[in-house]
């Protein structure tokens, strides 16, 4: 096992009085995407910054490309690592390319590789015009260009695909998964867990400061507790219900011919088995990715009152 | 070194694509050539080195004009990237926080002295150039120029230093702004209106010579315009003569208060900035 990129170790952060961040503890390893899921609010670019070393943390310590990354000899450390701030700003006066050239001139870089770049991020048509110029999505993808510069090690991304197309979104899990592949470590943060199905490792749900869930996407669907439903509509109903009502048992009448039930995932196939004639339609509902997020942040809502 | 010569670069692109280095350059041309050709125009009877009276006029310009230009540029410097969000991405940069301040100031007093010295040379090239006559006289004036250009550089970066300073102490781009402004008033036109308000009042009673000495000395305007004032052949035209006689501040002192106005806002831009949460 190789040391994580990154180590956040009882990381504690206040601004005055209010608290961001309280107690936590993560890590980023090499060849890994893990996705930061939370709230405006919840800590998420908080989290980033103390990685990045921007602002120091109240308790608890951050450990970074093996360093401290407020440190003294932090900058070297920077060198191989990629940021993309929130809401990515750039002089409007400038060109995309020029830019971009003078982001590789800080890691020293060299300028020449810059064509390709811009090229990997559907950028080389614009690279001649100003960034005053350019929309929300291509500043989004000059962002992510300048976070790609030196090749870095680990890539913090602060809510990349906010102002992308589907299209520009799918691109860029792509180039994601492409880097991670290369052992990079990736981590992006986002308020829609929705979006992370299938492109993230890991998800890390932070709430008002907490870490409420760190595990795979399944993982966390069997944390949350939340089930399928099943969900059917009868011919005749809703006089099934009382014809035999035994079978019917912890079924709720959702209007007047639709019910369903909640189960267990390993419990549908046998309760399908002995679905009643009257049944005309079936259909599985299972939590989407946004009901077990909802209920994180209930179950945490419940546990701090 | 190199990271802050890119940064430096930076802020004078910066400069050249938002206009800022043209239109401080066009502004100190034309009042500079103005000032220039109606200076001379009184004295041109009496023979008078027309350079030598270009200077007073010149450096009571640059007095208002290059404490404003610096203070306009510098105050937005480190508020406004973090108010526009690019000063994140730049500190996530192998930059330390020190040579982000070193290098804008660098790129900011680049575009004040390209600014000054275009500026200031161009009058002094087209006065030379349309008086064929008094060669020697001009001749003479010709070091004071020279301190002219090289102090008006140095408030100019006193000033930027002073604007960094309040850049990295405020939190929104308008406080700076406010503050820029109020400093410029204070400086330029307050301080001395105040002084002149209590030498009258005192009478000459508790404020000494060397206290006079010292007030000067904490306005880094008024250190300049000792310095450019007193000279020689041009102090008599600057109507500063009286004061330059009575005062015990020597050139190097001067200059030395010039430096210090420069050195100390600067350290202290450094030394907060590098605690300024981002």
């Amino acid at each position: 096992m190789t040391e994580p990129l990154i180590t956040l170790s009882h990381v504690t952060m206040t601004f005055g009085r209010q608290v961001a961040v309280r107690d936590v503890s993560l890590a980023l390893n090499s060849g890994e995407c893990v996705g930061l899921v939370g709230h405006n609010g919840a800590g998420k670019s908080t989290l980033i910054k103390l990685m990045l070393g921007l602002i120091r943390p109240t308790g608890g310590h951050v450990h970074a490309l093996g360093g401290d990354p407020a440190g003294a000899a932090a900058g070297r450390a920077r060198v191989a690592l990629g940021y993309l701030p929130e809401n990515v700003a750039f002089q409007p006066a400038m060109t995309g390319a020029e830019t971009l050239a003078f982001y590789a001139r800080l890691k020293r870089q060299d300028v020449r590789g810059n064509a390709a770049l811009l090229a990997k991020v559907g950028l080389e048509q614009a690279a001649r015009r100003r960034v005053g110029t350019y929309s929300k999505g291509m500043r989004q993808r000059l962002g992510l260009a300048q976070a790609l510069l030196g090749s870095p090690r680990a890539l913090l991304l602060d809510e990349p695909t906010t102002g992308l197309d589907p299209a520009a979104r799918q691109d860029f899990y792509a180039l994601l998964r492409d880097l991670r592949d290369g052992g990079v470590g990736v981590l992006l943060s986002s308020h829609a867990l929705a979006e992370m199905e299938g492109q993230v490792d890991r998800v890390v749900v932070m709430n008002a400061g907490h870490k409420v869930a760190d595990g795979s996407l399944n993982d966390l669907r069997a944390l949350a507790g939340t089930r399928p439903r099943l969900v059917v509509r009868l011919a005749g109903a809703p006089r099934a219900v009382v014809n035999v009502p035994d079978r019917w048992i912890g079924w709720r009448m959702i209007c007047d011919d639709v019910l369903d039930i909640e189960c267990d995932e390993a419990d549908l196939p046998a309760l399908m088995r002995t679905l009643p004639q009257e049944v005309i339609e079936v259909d599985i509902a299972r939590p989407s990715l946004d009901d077990v997020y909802a209920a994180f942040l209930r179950g945490k809502a419940a546990a701090r009152c | 070194m190199l990271t802050i010569l890119i940064l430096a670069g930076k802020e004078l692109r910066d400069g050249l694509r938002n206009r800022w280095v043209l239109g401080a350059t066009l502004l100190l041309t034309v009042f500079a050539l103005t000032l220039a050709f109606l200076g001379a125009a009184p004295t041109g009877t009496v023979k008078v080195a027309p350079l030598a009276v270009t200077i007073v006029s010149l450096s009571s310009l640059s007095i208002f004009l290059l404490p404003l230009i610096a203070l306009l540029l510098s105050h937005d410097a480190i508020v406004g990237e973090a108010e526009r969000g690019t000063l994140a991405l730049l500190l996530a940069y192998p930059v330390a926080r020190w040579q982000v301040v070193i290098g804008k100031f660098l790129g900011h007093v680049a575009i004040l002295a390209f600014a000054t010295l275009t500026g200031f040379g161009v009058a002094a090239a087209a006065l030379s150039a349309t008086e064929g006559a008094p060669e020697g006289a001009d001749v003479s004036a010709l070091p004071a120029f020279a301190v002219l250009l090289g102090s008006s550089v140095l408030l100019g970066a006193a000033f930027v230093a002073i604007g960094l300073l309040v850049s990295t102490l405020v939190r929104e781009r308008s406080t700076a702004g406010g503050i820029a402004i109020g400093l410029w008033l204070g400086f330029v036109l307050i301080w001395d209106m105040a002084l002149l308000g209590v030498l009258v009042t005192d009478q000459g009673r508790s404020v000494t010579g060397g206290v006079l000495d010292g007030l000067l000395l904490l306005n880094p305007t008024d250190a300049y315009r000792l310095l450019n004032l007193t000279g020689d052949n041009v102090g008599a035209f600057g109507g500063t003569a009286g004061l330059a006689r009575q005062t015990a501040l020597t050139p190097p002192a001067l200059l030395a208060a010039l430096l210090a106005w420069v050195a100390l806002p600067l350290a202290a831009a450094v030394a907060r900035f590098a605690r300024r949460p981002v």
